[in-house]
């Protein structure tokens, strides 16, 4: 492009533009005018989703980089648009999604006098992200918007704010020329593989007689699903997945032992404490993963594959680090792998998956009588979408069925707040899916309680006309506190109950079509009726109103310490 | 046995940034998560153009200070962050003392106190004079006691430490010009 004077708003745009931003989500507002009257030239090129609320917005973005791997990017205003997205820039950083957020600014010659929407949004956001700039001047855009999109989609991916000042977007840049940003000299984003740890874990992965491995997001983000099962069936390692490590694997693949942590399988949360070599592969040791850090996996010795320093050793201390991206580091380490077999270690996980069964599985999901139950509907969305939609969930009860009760088989198919356990992610997340996948089938478990939290966005998708089917598992309770209320709280349901709106009334109003079963005889019909076209769907299903998410490891406590229908599972 | 990494000592962290705005309080905000105050602080231009020094002391376990070191260093204008104990360094903290003219004379002469202390004089008029000493922290500190208990401080500042490895290290010019050797190329065009 050859260089001309272009508005410091329209230089961002040719600036996000020459990063491959072809869609964006926000909201107006008088801090940032001067840029979304610079966008208006370019709706042709770009594929701008007004919101209905920032926070909306953010999620959105979320859900877009999420299923696209692409920086998700989400222009709002200042001050309370500015504060409203907060929630979603601290989501973005603990589950590491690339994010560049643009946030309005009062000019210069107001910063630090209290103006009218004027907020410290360097200062709010420097702990949340992994960078946070503000823009005084029109000749930093180029800079800064090549510095922040390589910030945020490089070595452990996360959002990054600039804060654009009112000046800086109507002021004049003389030469303007888009940049490119490749290094930085104060980042290192990924190490080159050190050798010598690679053959130190390759050698004891090979000595090893009941390894297990813990598969994270990290495999996702670094696109090395391949890379992977290449890597356990070569040493034939079986495998447990945290929360957002769900889908990386197929949920047929042989090794695929189940879900770890607190809602987890039971089988991987026991063989956590009985391996000899623990391999954790793009994933942080999170809380709700290991539970108490003081009984967790101590026989083991302990590989850690990860992409950030700052990890290894944080939680768990590793034995073998293995820093870098897990697309170059793990077939170095399948490279000096020996072929082998553990027939009787895998076997052995088969008991645990039976109790499981027998137990929890079977209840759950093919129940004889009463109310419908949550984990019956998601196995049988499940079913009915073959397996392959796109499932996006909100948080709580909603969630951890959805991810123990989901069968995907393909990668990134699964979309949820992990780190920050954000109610209200679940609609707008599931719209930037939607839009970052058109041609799958998103569907979203929500619900009744985070539903209303970003209910709003419902316009949204009336205006986009965006094909989310919405499942809201409706219980008439915040069920995940009421579930720690019955089992640790004597049962006292404070402030838990819930007096629930005619969610088919509200989705009527948006144009959006609607059903709602209370019965078990009639939820295959409505299910096939929502997933019939590509058209927004919501279906409201009243489940049981008491029902509880097991097996559970209460917070705190050893991950053998698994409880199901209130006693501890012995075996 | 006892686990050294969970006893609490004195840590020296020397942090080299950018010198980008808010940059202290990105590296502040870390010690306050993990709880931890900072006993001092300096910050200052280093010997490389563009690239300031902070120097913290924070009184703390071994464990802890290596995740907080990595947090440091974790940041995107952070260069490199490191931390030290006493033994590896040498430091020095510089104090001044604001006395009463009148009272100094009460000791007898000046030269005592300039002797005896091993002060240096910076301002002498009718009502006080400044003294001030270099030396570590227990120094400047028995100096301050023993002044406080015969004729009195009147003011009192202290600076935070400034600190300087002993071992030949690695100089921070020669590290960023191999920096991008270290670094693997990604492939994120989208």
């Amino acid at each position: 492009m050859k260089t001309t004077q272009l508005s410091g708003a329209h230089a961002f745009i040719h600036s996000i533009m020459h990063e491959g931003t072809d869609t964006i989500f926000g909201y107006p507002g008088g801090a940032i005018i001067p840029v979304f009257d610079a966008l208006y030239d370019y709706f042709d090129k770009i594929h701008y989703v007004l919101g209905r609320h920032e926070q909306g917005s953010i999620h959105a973005a979320q859900g877009y980089a999420r299923i696209s791997g692409k920086v998700g990017v989400c222009i709002v205003t200042s001050g309370p648009a500015a504060t409203n997205v907060i929630t979603g820039i601290g989501d973005a950083m603990l589950d590491s999604t690339p994010l560049v957020v643009i946030t309005g600014q009062v000019g210069t010659n107001l910063l630090g006098t209290d103006a009218f929407q004027e907020i410290d949004v360097v200062g709010i956001t420097q702990p949340i992200t992994k960078w946070s700039y503000q823009i005084r001047r029109p000749e930093e855009i180029a800079w800064a918007v090549a510095r922040a999109f390589y910030i945020a989609r490089s070595g452990r991916k996360g959002p990054v704010v600039l804060d654009f000042t009112k000046n800086a977007q109507t002021g004049l840049v003389k030469h303007y020329q888009p940049e490119k940003c490749t290094f930085i000299r104060s980042y290192v984003p990924v190490l080159k593989p050190n050798i010598q740890k690679i053959e130190e874990a390759a050698q004891l992965i090979n000595q090893a007689k009941k390894p297990f491995a813990l598969i994270g997001q990290g495999v996702a983000l670094g696109n090395a699903e391949e890379e992977l099962q290449e890597f356990l069936t070569k040493a034939d390692i079986p495998a447990g997945w945290t929360l957002l490590g769900e889908s990386v694997m197929p949920s047929d693949f042989p090794l695929n032992k189940g879900m770890l942590g607190m809602h987890g399988n039971i089988a991987p949360n026991l063989k956590t404490n009985e391996c000899d070599v623990l391999i954790a592969i793009g994933m942080r040791f999170d809380d709700r993963v290991t539970g108490d850090l003081s009984t967790y996996a101590k026989q083991a010795k302990v590989i850690h594959f990860d992409i950030d320093a700052a990890e290894i050793g944080k939680n768990i201390p590793a034995d073998v680090p293995i820093l870098g991206n897990v697309k170059t580091t793990l077939p170095l380490v399948t490279k000096l792998l020996n072929k082998n077999t553990h027939t009787e270690w895998i076997a052995s996980f088969e008991e645990a998956e039976q109790k499981e069964k027998e137990l929890v599985i079977d209840y759950e999901i093919h129940p004889k009588n009463g109310a419908i139950k949550m984990g019956e509907t998601i196995a049988k969305i499940s079913e009915a979408t073959r397996h392959e939609a796109v499932v996006v969930t909100d948080v709580g009860q909603n969630q951890m069925m959805a991810a123990r009760y989901s069968k995907f088989t393909q990668p990134k198919s699964f979309i949820t707040s992990g780190g920050l356990g954000t109610m209200g992610f679940g609609v707008p997340a599931a719209i930037g899916a939607k839009i970052g996948a058109p041609d799958r089938t998103v569907v979203l478990f929500v619900g009744d309680g985070g539903f209303q939290m970003t209910m709003q966005e419902l316009g949204t998708i009336m205006q986009e006309k965006i094909g989310v089917k919405i499942v809201i598992l409706n219980n008439n309770y915040l069920g995940m506190v009421r579930q720690w209320q019955e089992l640790f709280h004597a049962k006292r349901y404070s402030s838990t109950p819930m007096q629930n709106p005619d969610f088919v009334a509200i989705a009527k109003a948006y144009g959006i079509k609607s059903e709602r079963v209370s019965e078990r005889s009639k939820l295959d019909t409505a299910i096939d009726t929502m997933l019939a076209n590509d058209e927004p769907y919501l279906l409201v299903v009243d489940v049981e109103e008491s029902g509880l998410v097991y097996p559970m490891i209460p917070a705190g406590t050893c991950v053998t310490n698994i409880i199901v229908n209130g006693e501890k599972i012995k075996l | 046995m006892k686990d050294s990494t969970l006893e609490k000592r004195l840590y020296t962290v020397t942090v080299f940034s950018e010198n980008t705005p808010g940059l202290l309080n990105q590296i502040t905000i870390i010690f306050t998560r993990r709880q931890l105050n900072i006993e001092t602080l300096s910050v200052s231009p280093s010997a490389l153009k563009g690239i300031h020094k902070f120097t913290i002391t924070v009184e703390t376990t071994r464990d802890i200070i290596e995740k907080v070191v990595k947090q440091i260093d974790k940041r995107i204008d952070v260069l490199k962050a490191y931390y030290n104990v006493d033994e590896e360094l040498v430091s020095q903290e510089i104090a001044l003392y604001k006395l009463s003219t009148e009272k100094v004379m009460e000791m007898g002469s000046v030269e005592s106190l300039i002797r005896r202390y091993n002060v240096r004089i910076l301002e002498i008029n009718s009502s006080c004079i400044v003294v001030e000493k270099t030396g570590l922290y227990e120094d400047t500190q028995n100096l301050f006691d023993e002044l406080s208990q015969t004729i009195g401080v009147l003011q009192f500042i202290r600076s935070g430490r400034v600190a300087i490895t002993k071992g030949k290290v690695e100089r921070l010019s020669d590290m960023l010009a191999s920096r991008a050797a270290m670094i693997e190329d990604e492939d994120i065009e989208n």
